[in-house]
């Protein structure tokens, strides 16, 4: 029986990295490559980038602001992707609902009436997206493709491509633009959600339900979970953070505008994945989707103090998240 | 008469105007094994499932501890304590042992959250109770099959059960762990659960049930007490007629001086596979015997080029071949039918005729088209030939039973005309009357002259078929017996276990 572990020591903290529950000698490093490569260009560019400021509190915090929205979108998108579902329509969300709060502050109907019409918007498409994947059965892939065209379509409609201002410095400040003393409010957005997040996978029936729905759909299914259901909240989970991930642009650029987000969805995916989160479903891990978003996002910064170009910023950037996941290949495989 | 704890009556069900059940009785008394059997097709699984709420009856009432009950879901099955053990595991590999056992069940916190230190410890406390050694922590994943099938188990027992249908619950198992299985079937029989058992093996059935029902075409046929009865009754109800000579063997004519058609030589792989030789001659069927894990399966696949190999020769009709994958096997003149069908053997989402034309797709070419009506008439042929049961060669082989698949994989690789033909547990989870049906084909390939290696852990089968045996055990050919040299199983069955 190659099953059993004679081992039976059980790591409590694991669960933060992954699936994984072995003892100290089960530990596969394959399992933590994210964190391993996290460390690995920190160092490489606190080394290399010393003199030109990398380590500095004010540009440590400046990755921190620019990750803030891959992070949010891809809380939820580990959800999405657990349940072995995906969705591609984040960054137009995050546009049009940038632009229909906007409009509805520059209307006069105050910071909450914006909110809630921003977040309305994304939970809207969510619901579509939710829908059309379970109850017309149509895969996730091409409905989200579907919706990401359409959304950004109407979010360059809805204004004519043009930006719309935002006056209402409580939202900016709220959204974005603040600073708690020395802490970014978007720092603060982002570690709470984290919390949120991995409590919601981690700790609740909903999270639990998520990983078995992507781990075997029909044993779910069999074992009394309500799996259509479970994907239906996913989607407008996924769909109302893109609309925070909307408010947050707003917020922090005083705008609404379609070029919000734009490509997005690539990012948040390669965050997710590299996180460690099965792209098959029924594994996945919150914290190393922010370790995964927050990687990129000091890549992008180092590379640019670095001053590396776009397209050899390009080159790089998929160069590593190709190197990583190969790396971690163990934890995409069933 | 002691009241029954389970009684169905008078059950009915059609789908599309199609009757499945007849009006079929059958009940199961406390602490009782009830096996129920018949050939695929028969009503079995239609019938379990009305009982588990996946289906509804057209007609006919339950009656549990002689109350009638509605069950109209699988929630309404589990309100009256009904569990069913599922051939198709429904368990999530991606989860603990102790997240899927209490998956949509589990404690709470104060605050709502998951308390799943109580789900381990009340995980730990009944393996305990059903003597099962297992890490509540372990992903399921990483439990070998046997263990799936306990973790199963303990599943439909984590909540309260009374009656419990397992289906097919030996048809992965090892020798080793079907002995767990059925002594821990009897601990829960002690206990005064009512067991439904489907199963094909009939060894196992005489050997773990009570009474014994047999549907057939959706009518039941019989009800017997276990110990009144015998194999070839048990075939004469499942078949109907004229089958009971299916498992006798047949001494077989075949040129004992011809030279051979495959060589294996000096075959190595790890521990896995040492130092394995062994000739086949045409018109020759060969058995390897031994246990899960002896090597059987590595030996073959090294052979084919589909599994690795650290060293040895393969001469296919005295020229030495360098097979590094399945074409080059093919083109060598070998074909092999793997274990699991379902993965390896066949495309379920295409067609009857897509899947027998995929190996010989260029035979079929007519400059750079397929030629369809060629192709047409090949697959009908291979349909009549096997009798394979299809409305036609356009039918999905998903929609097919389990012996027909088989057939499938069958036809597939004869429509190139192999040499030697390797099969891998041909027979496993197929009915008896398929069963017959393939071991006859198969003697008849081989008196066409085709060499064949036959795998097999049902012994009665390979009693049945081979001329020879070789019996493997941890990597090695321990014994090479003639077939006329075995007077009973048990003799084989001491050879495989290494003795």
């Amino acid at each position: 029986m190659q099953s059993k572990d004679s081992n039976t020591t059980v790591n409590d903290t694991v669960a933060v990295g992954s699936h994984s529950v072995k003892g100290f000698k089960g530990l596969d490093w394959r399992d933590y490559i994210v964190y391993l490569a996290f460390i690995g260009v920190i160092i490489y560019f606190s080394v290399t980038l010393h003199d030109q400021g990398f380590v500095s509190t004010d540009n440590l915090l400046n990755i921190i602001r620019q990750t803030a929205m891959i992070s949010l979108m891809g809380l939820a998108m580990t959800f999405v992707i657990s349940t072995g579902e995906i969705d591609l329509s984040v960054g137009s969300i995050a546009a049009l609902s940038s632009l229909t709060a906007a409009l509805t502050l520059q209307a006069g109907y105050g910071m909450m009436g914006g909110v809630a019409v921003g977040l309305g918007t994304g939970l809207l498409v969510g619901l579509v997206n939710g829908l059309l994947v379970t109850k017309l059965a149509i895969p996730s892939f091409l409905v989200t493709l579907g919706t990401m065209g359409t959304v950004a379509g109407l979010a360059m409609w809805i204004t004519d491509t043009a930006p719309v201002p935002i006056v209402d410095s409580t939202f900016n400040f709220v959204f974005g633009s603040g600073d708690i003393g020395p802490v970014p409010i978007l720092l603060v957005w982002t570690v709470a959600a984290t919390i949120i997040a991995h409590i919601l996978l981690r700790k609740t029936s909903f999270g639990r339900q998520t990983l078995a729905t992507g781990g075997n759909e029909s044993a779910a299914r069999f074992s009394g979970v309500k799996t259509q259901r479970i994907k239906l909240l996913v989607f407008l989970g996924s769909g109302f953070m893109a609309g925070f991930a909307g408010l947050l642009y707003a917020g922090r650029m005083h705008a609404g505008r379609f070029t919000f987000g734009e490509g997005d969805e690539l990012s948040v995916i390669a965050a997710v994945i590299l996180g460690g989160t099965s792209l098959f479903g029924g594994v996945g891990t919150v914290i190393g989707t922010v370790i995964g978003s927050l990687m990129i996002g000091t890549i992008n910064n180092g590379l640019i103090i670095m001053g590396l170009d776009v397209s050899q910023q390009m080159i790089i950037k998929g160069l590593i998240i190709i190197l990583a996941v190969a790396f971690g290949k163990k934890a995409i495989k069933r | 008469m002691e009241q029954p704890m389970l009684a169905m009556k008078n059950i009915s069900k059609a789908f599309n105007g199609i009757t499945v059940l007849d009006s079929v009785d059958f009940s199961v008394r406390k602490g009782e094994v009830h096996a129920l059997m018949g050939g695929n097709g028969a009503g079995k699984s239609t019938l379990m499932k009305i009982l588990t709420g996946v289906y509804t009856a057209d007609q006919g009432e339950i009656l549990i501890d002689g109350k009638p009950v509605v069950i109209k879901n699988t929630d309404d099955a589990r309100k009256n304590y009904i569990s069913m053990i599922f051939q198709e595991f429904s368990l999530i590999p991606t989860l603990t042992v102790a997240q899927n056992i209490f998956l949509t069940r589990e404690d709470k916190t104060s605050f709502g959250l998951l308390n799943d230190k109580e789900c381990v410890a009340k995980t730990r406390n009944l393996l305990k109770e059903l003597e099962v050694d297992i890490d509540p922590n372990e992903l399921v994943g990483n439990l070998g099959v046997g263990y799936w099938q306990m973790t199963e188990i303990a599943k439909a027992l984590s909540q309260e059960t009374k009656i419990l249908v397992m289906d097919e619950p030996t048809a992965s198992l090892t020798k080793k762990e079907t002995e767990i299985l059925f002594s821990f079937i009897n601990q829960l029989k002690a206990k005064g659960y009512a067991i439904i058992y489907i199963s094909h093996r009939m060894d196992e059935i005489l050997e773990i049930c009570d009474r014994i029902t047999i549907l057939r075409d959706g009518k039941h046929v019989a009800t017997e007490d276990c110990k009144q009865i015998d194999l070839d009754m048990v075939i004469q109800y499942i078949v109907g007629s004229g089958m009971d000579k299916a498992f006798e063997w047949v001494e077989r004519e075949y040129d004992k001086t011809a030279s051979p058609v495959l060589e294996v030589k000096n075959l190595n792989l790890g521990s896995k596979v040492q130092d394995v030789n062994f000739n086949l001659y045409p018109g020759e069927i060969v058995g390897i015997a031994g246990l899960m894990g002896s090597g059987r399966t590595e030996t073959v696949s090294a052979v084919f080029g589909t599994g690795p190999k650290d060293s040895g020769d393969i001469i296919v009709n005295g020229q030495k071949q360098n097979i590094k994958n399945a074409s080059d096997a093919v083109k060598a003149g070998l074909a092999l039918i793997p274990e699991d069908r379902r993965v390896q053997g066949l495309v379920l989402e295409h067609s009857v005729k897509d899947n027998i034309m995929l190996p010989i797709l260029s035979k079929m070419q007519k400059g750079l088209l397929i030629d369809d009506k060629k192709a047409n008439k090949v697959a009908n042929d291979f349909v009549k030939k096997l009798n394979i049961k299809t409305d036609d060669i356009y039918k999905m082989t998903n929609l097919l039973s389990g012996g027909n698949q088989q057939k499938i994989v069958l036809a597939k690789w004869l429509a190139n005309d192999p040499a030697v033909l390797m099969l891998d547990e041909p027979t496993i989870g197929v009915d008896i009357g398929a069963k017959t049906e393939i071991v006859d084909v198969i003697r008849e390939l081989a008196d066409s002259g085709k060499a064949i290696l036959v795998i097999s852990s049902e012994l009665p089968e390979l009693l049945a078929l081979s001329d020879r045996v070789l019996v493997m055990h941890e990597g090695r050919i321990i014994k090479e017996l003639q077939r006329r040299e075995i007077n009973t199983e048990e003799e084989l069955q001491h050879a495989i276990q290494g003795f």
